[in-house]
């Protein structure tokens, strides 16, 4: 266990966390599921690698114009799909995120389905960890403002929220191409991370350890996707020494979470220094409850 | 002066016409009552109004805009709003985060600005936030401001809505049966603050109530609807003294 080791299963969790952190705004605040941000995962990394590896762009622009494309992309497709209602929606990104996983097997100018090698190692902890950084003040901003309370009120009740006059198509895909946009981030680094891009990378078991991962940290929270990345992403390395034993018990975990706490590990819950004060003067009143009120109460 | 018309408003679902030929005008400045049997297509001509449902034939009128057939969110823009017969609150969120979400018409800022929490968002904030706590004194709900709003006794729930709708600064009002399940006291209670926010929010209000004591108490112009057509309009004396209504309410004499 070096701190070499170490740094990488961080900027691994780095890399899955600022695709989570994406999805996070789509499912854990807007409430829509999407089993495609594989994806958009794939855009954005074929997109940057091709900026750097063709162009000879430097790594960020690339970065960037990785995550416009890919939320281009999902303006298209948020365009055509969104009028759909829950399950439905669902379905069709889960039919999105496999075609463009298919398409890339059959271009021969990304390598098809052998892959692409040679994609310059540009990834690093520090980058990886400002870049998340910044992903998280924007998104805490985003919420925070009003615009993330419609997305919010989309969430809780449609009708409501045309009737107190927001565009809920409007929000749904800004919220998707937001989200978009952060995944091909992620597909970027991951990119220029592992040298090596393969559609195989971006299949159906990433969109879904993407969604688990929101799911597990806690719907309408930003640090429970933090923490979920974090556990999510160690704990397969961790149990490394159990052999094949590890994914089951990686399985397991997840359930148990669902079954003991369904609102995942923050649901609602947000970790902010007004938040940790609170919980501070509980603790010290000793009131083993929690006041009632306080339930969802700091998503805002 | 009406601040809303309807022409000639007619609604089918498949074969059934639900609402037919309806005229009616909403008068500026005054409450107004919309009462019939069950069934009748109260509901539905409120629906219409707000853009829920598409209108099959006719012309709806605000302000002498056509706003037939227009999105629900962008009525609501022009300063039309309403509340539910069931409730329809952001149930999982807290009291004041309710009329918070309804109070961001009020503010202009781009998503940009708020990600880079510019001046003018944080200003607006900061006025949306004041509006909201003055909304909940003026409802009665400071005390509960931050309970989750499916926890608030039920005619709270009713205020809430209805301090939410106020929060767009509508001209219009909707109210689809305020007093449903409520006691006699709470119904009192509920046409004491109807009466009171009509001329602070310098409002015109159309009801739909199945409480006579309340719709005649505080509408001064009724229309009564049955089978989906209007079968009266007028003050509530001319109401109650027409045959035609008494008859859909209570049958004929034997």
């Amino acid at each position: 266990m070096d701190l070499y080791y170490i740094q990488g299963i961080l900027m691994l969790a780095g890399i899955n966390l600022m695709s989570v952190l994406g999805l996070s705004l789509l499912t854990g605040f807007t409430g829509m599921f999407s089993f495609g941000h594989a994806g958009f995962m794939a855009i954005g990394g074929y997109t940057s690698a091709m900026m750097t590896v063709n162009y000879g762009w430097p790594f960020i622009p690339a970065l960037l114009m990785g995550a416009l494309t890919a939320a281009l992309m999902s303006a298209l497709i948020g365009k055509l799909t969104l009028n759909l209602k829950g399950d439905y929606f669902c379905i069709a990104t889960l039919g999105f995120g496999e075609a463009i996983r298919l398409v890339l097997d059959n271009v021969q100018y990304f390598g098809g389905a052998r892959g692409w090698p040679g994609i310059p190692n540009y990834t690093n902890f520090t980058n990886v960890l400002i870049i998340n950084i910044i992903a998280i003040i924007i998104l805490a901003n985003i919420i925070r403002s009003r615009h993330g309370r419609n997305m919010i009120a989309v969430r809780e009740e449609e009708l409501a929220s045309q009737i107190v006059g927001i565009n809920v198509f409007k929000y749904k895909l800004i919220s998707l191409m937001i989200s978009a946009a952060y995944a091909g981030v992620a597909g970027g680094l991951m990119a220029h991370y592992m040298t090596f891009l393969q559609p195989k990378m971006f299949s159906l078991v990433k969109s879904t350890e993407l969604t688990i991962i929101v799911i597990f940290g806690g719907l309408g929270s930003i640090s429970g996707s933090v923490l979920g990345a974090l556990v999510l992403t160690s704990l397969p390395e961790i149990l490394r020494s159990f052999s094949n034993w590890r994914l089951v018990i990686y399985g397991l975990s997840v359930i148990i979470i669902m079954i003991s706490r369904p609102e995942g590990l923050m649901g609602g819950y947000e970790l902010t220094p007004s938040s940790m004060k609170k919980l501070f003067t509980r603790m010290r009143s000793k009131k083993g409850d929690l006041p009632k009120g306080m339930e969802g109460g700091n998503t805002l | 002066m009406n601040i809303l018309e309807m022409k000639n408003l007619t609604k089918c679902f498949g074969g059934l016409t639900a609402v037919g030929n309806v005229d009616f005008g909403v008068p500026k400045g005054i409450i107004s009552g919309l009462i019939g049997p069950n069934g009748a297509g109260k509901t539905t001509i409120f629906n219409l109004i707000t853009g829920v449902y598409k209108v099959t034939d006719g012309k709806i009128l605000f302000k002498d805009n056509d706003i037939t057939n227009k999105e629900p969110y962008l009525i609501s823009g022009q300063g039309i709003t309403r509340t539910f017969q069931n409730i329809r609150l952001f149930k999982k969120l807290t009291v004041y985060e309710n009329v918070l979400i309804a109070c961001h018409s009020n503010g202009n800022y781009n998503l940009l600005e708020s990600v880079l929490r510019l001046p003018r968002c944080r200003k607006q904030e900061k006025q949306l936030k004041q509006k909201a706590d003055d909304l909940l004194e003026i409802m009665g709900l400071k005390d509960r401001k931050d309970l989750i709003a499916n926890n608030l006794p039920y005619g709270l729930q009713r205020r809430l809505e209805i301090a939410r709708a106020l929060a767009l600064n509508p001209e219009l009002l909707l109210l689809d049966e305020p007093a449903a399940g409520m006691n006699p006291d709470e119904t009192a209670q509920l046409m004491t603050l109807i009466s009171d926010i009509r001329p602070k929010f310098d409002l015109s209000v159309l009801i739909i109530d199945h409480h006579m004591d309340l719709v005649m108490g505080i509408c001064e112009k009724i229309m009564v609807l049955n089978f989906g057509c209007k079968l009266a309009e007028g003050t509530p004396q001319d109401i109650q003294n027409n045959p035609k209504v008494i008859e859909a309410y209570l049958g004929v004499e034997g």
